[in-house]
């Protein structure tokens, strides 16, 4: 196996959300294996600030796969080929020599664009704003061990809960729907007993929130599930449906 | 316990507090969205205050308490073996070194209980027994199970329960939530804090924000050292920049490099990843027993390996705190004990745990750290043992506070590991999420109330002198960094100052090379303002310019730190100064000339900075020499 690699980066460069934008190619010769997309990334911008260019704005933190920060498609795939894999968490060895990688940024109708392969995710938060929690004030709260929760059960809900809130499944889906990121949470609180006396409240509100955002219906083919890298499952989206009921 | 116990149940009973109707009128600004932030302005609202809360992400989701793996210490025992308030408070104490207050460990301590039922009433899925109840797991620096978790990402659960009690007050419209702003300036008005210049990352516009109180929540400091386990962005700004208005810093050489994280490769590499110490409940650390032996792990026989923690600490073993197990693996891969490319890390074998508990069991409780490890690596932990190296991680300095988590600008509340409060020269695993939460969940709120009660003075224009002062200052640095048209990228030279730092400040320290440190971090600075090259415009996104902001406010702090770690003439917790050790070489501590906290105050920035002492008083558990062997 080869240590380093060269790369032919196309990347979606765009100045401002108003007017358009276009593919740009970049080269990198030979990098190594054990850096990250982005820290691939990293030295393009290097290289683009030392003649002079506007480096490429891309979303990036923690860099662990945790944040959620990071997300752009690569060869049309939202966060890459790599199965449960934030783009960050995407190593060069993943690719071969001389390949040629197209990065664009998520596009979808709620999420406009900010410039280059960043884009405004905001909807999100307001989306949880509209009820994706259990009102209990501080000092309200009961004895942790008086709500009983088993053990499989606890599983479950958290699994739930890993959703990072970083897009991807709604770059990935042709109706740019946020069904699995709205099913995720759902199912997260209703699968507790904390999250039992608003359920049906919540399910109303983060539906009717998602919708006015401008995300669109589920286009029941799965690609959310395939790419996002916490592994939810889309049958919470079948699940959401029942509890609409 | 003496008058300590309970001590803050008493003083919080005679706070003053103020009527609901006041609370509308009164406006906290809070800058930070992790587990300290976000708990505090929730809180504040349900209250009935009017909070701001601002980030430099795009949601406040995203703020680093997010990465925070192994769990939550809480004194419940819930094992049933035998742990209490006092129990936390002294290991607590005796983890950090004794250099931490008494009265804000037991606080902490007795604080913490309330914390678990919190978040459970918010909805965080904690690992739960088959019987329903909440399961708890042993953590490094204790003999007891405390450690309460939801698999390796607490943090995040943590984090998503506060941000939505958050979001849920942003719905009821008590909450302005402020994303992608990064904070530049304090606004200090009679010497009160009272707001807090921002610069808007999408428009690049300056904005000023004037509020009653404002509370700095914006986590730590181990950026300086440009690898480190935090998230690229995190930074010192916030702190820093109130430092420079007058806020002193406390004990900034206290840093502490976590013992587990996947070991440094290319140079081009951004940062380091931790995986979570709880690993090393099942984990084995150990290196070959003849220096420079390449064999592969599975061609080592048991005889031939040193399990080198359960050899120099018998009884804590592979737990032993985080400053000993670092230092002792630094010890072994210098003595050329070191595995893997260039020699610079040791192995942590779960082979033993696999073999005795089936594969199964440990993929449920450490999977989604393997498959990060086999991401990162491209190597199998189930079936050859990580490769670990200790890595800058968590910074135990920060804006000196009171009891009421007030810095010394009074208004200027300072919260979570932005401050420096209770973990002393060394913090123990999952004690962060803990002080995070206690700090925003329950002190604050408190002592903000009590601050407020006598000090709501009338809004502040965003026109007044001390508004416009604090604009021009922001101007002034951007337009002096944007003009200096140089010829190198701001990360060349964070990675020159990451550099120096991690061999003057890191692991092990001395004066010969903290002085050479400061030196060359002066030089560094200057190299900076001279030579940066920062492309594009003040308006609009300019990232490199954010880098810049940051970077910039780093060069004073490693020079604070050094001067920190080469006055503090003694080794404590994760300060190891070689001056100063023992014959077996564990650190040795100087009670009679440094039982007490370093602050230091900001004097300009052609003047060495002023060292303050606050002595430290121990009434319950008498200093002693750390000892986990």
């Amino acid at each position: 196996m080869r240590n380093r690699i060269s790369l032919t980066l196309r990347i979606w460069r765009q100045e401002s959300p108003e007017g358009g934008g276009g593919f740009q190619s970049y080269h990198l010769e030979e990098v190594s294996c054990d850096l990250s997309l982005l820290e691939a990334l990293d030295q393009l911008n290097e290289q683009l600030i030392n003649a002079g260019e506007r480096p490429i704005h891309f979303e990036h933190d923690c860099r662990e796969g945790i944040c959620g920060s990071c997300g752009f498609l690569v060869n049309g795939q939202a966060h890459g080929p790599q199965e449960a894999t934030s783009v960050c968490q995407l190593y060069l060895r993943q690719f071969n020599h001389g390949a040629t990688l197209t990065l664009e940024p998520w596009r979808a109708r709620a999420f406009p664009l900010i410039q280059d392969l960043a884009v405004d995710r905001s909807a999100l938060d307001r989306i949880i704003s509209a009820g994706g929690y259990c009102s209990v004030n501080v000092g309200q709260a009961p004895n942790a061990n008086a709500l009983l929760v088993g053990k499989e059960q606890a599983q479950s809900a958290f699994n739930t809960a890993t959703c990072i809130g970083c897009g991807a499944c709604i770059a990935s889906c042709r109706n740019a729907s946020a069904s699995l990121f709205v099913a995720a949470k759902l199912a997260h609180l209703a699968q507790l007993p904390q999250g039992q006396p608003e359920r049906q409240k919540r399910t109303r509100a983060m539906q009717e929130a998602m919708q006015a955002e401008g995300f669109g219906s589920c286009s029941s083919n799965l690609e959310c599930e395939a790419v996002c890298p916490k592994q939810i499952s889309a049958d919470w989206i079948s699940w959401m449906r029942r509890e609409q009921q | 316990m003496g008058s300590l116990g309970g001590a803050w149940r008493r003083t919080r009973e005679q706070l003053p507090l103020i009527s609901p109707q006041r609370k509308r009128s009164l406006h906290v600004f809070v800058v930070g969205s992790g587990l300290a932030g976000s708990s505090a302005a929730a809180t504040l609202a349900e209250q009935g205050y009017r909070v701001t809360v601002m980030t430099y992400h795009d949601s406040p989701r995203r703020a680093h308490s997010v990465a925070a793996q192994g769990g939550i210490n809480a004194a419940r025992d819930n094992a049933g073996d035998g742990d209490s308030v006092s129990r936390l408070f002294a290991d607590t104490l005796r983890g950090g070194d004794f250099r931490a207050r008494e009265a804000g460990c037991m606080r902490l301590a007795e604080l913490s209980s309330a914390i678990i039922d919190q978040a459970v009433a918010q909805g965080v899925p904690f690992a739960r027994e088959y019987g329903g109840t909440l399961a708890t797991r042993s953590f490094g620096g204790a003999l007891v199970s405390r450690t309460f978790y939801a698999r390796g990402q607490t943090g995040q659960q943590l984090l998503y329960g506060s941000t939505q009690a958050m979001l849920r007050q942003v719905a009821a419209g008590r909450i302005q939530l402020l994303c992608r702003r990064d904070a530049l300036e304090l606004i200090t008005h009679d010497g009160v804090a009272r707001g807090v210049v921002a610069r808007n990352l999408l428009t690049g516009a300056l904005e000023v924000y004037t509020a009653h109180a404002v509370v700095l929540a914006t986590g730590g400091y181990s950026n300086v050292f440009f690898l480190s386990t935090n998230a690229v962005k995190s930074n010192a700004s916030a702190i820093w920049r109130a430092h420079r208005q007058g806020a002193l810093f406390a004990n900034p050489c206290f840093t502490q490099i976590h013992p587990t994280c996947i070991p440094s490769g290319d140079p081009g590499q951004s940062k380091l990843t931790l995986m979570s110490e709880s690993l090393r409940n099942d984990g084995r650390v150990w290196v070959p027993d003849r220096a420079n032996d390449t064999r592969d792990p599975g061609q080592i026989p048991e005889a031939e390996r040193d399990y080198f923690l359960e050899r120099l600490y018998p009884s804590y073993g592979n737990m032993a705190p985080r400053d000993l197990a670092s230092r002792r693996a630094r010890e072994r891969c210098n003595a050329g004990h070191g595995v893997g490319p260039g020699r610079r890390s040791v192995f942590l074998d779960l082979r033993d745990a696999i073999t005795e508990q089936g594969r199964e069991p440990i993929a449920q409780r450490y999977g989604n750290l393997l498959e990060m490890y086999e991401r990162i690596t491209g190597e199998d932990p189930y079936t050859s043992p990580l490769r670990i190296y200790p890595a800058p991680h968590y910074t135990m300095g920060g804006l000196w506070v009171d009891y009421h988590l007030m810095s010394s600008i009074p208004g200027l509340f300072v919260l979570g590991e932005a401050n420096f409060s209770e973990h002393g020269a060394n913090r123990l695993g999952a004690s962060a999420l803990m002080q995070g939460l206690a700090d925003g969940t329950f002190i604050a709120p408190a002592t903000i109330t009590a601050w407020l009660s006598s000090h709501s003075t009338p809004n502040l224009s965003n026109d007044a002198p001390a508004c416009r002062d604090a604009l021009q200052r922001g101007h002034q640095r951007i337009d002096g960094l944007l003009a200096t048209q140089g010829h190198r990228p701001v990360d060349a030279f964070h990675r020159e100052l990451g550099a120096t730092m991690i061999n003057c400040c890191g692991i092990s320290r001395h004066a010969a090379s903290l002085r050479k440190g400061i030196h060359e971090i002066g030089q560094l600075e200057q190299a900076f303002q001279a030579e940066v090259r920062i492309p594009g415009e003040k308006d609009g996104p300019n990232v490199e310019l954010e880098k810049a902001l940051r970077v910039s406010d780093f060069f004073g702090l490693a020079q604070l730190m050094l001067r920190d770690a080469l006055a503090r003439e003694e080794s404590c917790g994760a300060h190891f100064r070689e001056e100063y050790q023992t014959l077996d070489g564990e650190g040795q501590r100087d009670d009679a000339r440094f039982a007490h906290i370093a602050a230091w105050e900001h004097q300009g920035d052609h003047a060495e900075p002023r060292r303050y002492s606050e002595p430290l008083t121990f009434t319950i558990v008498q200093p002693s020499a750390r000892s986990y062997r």
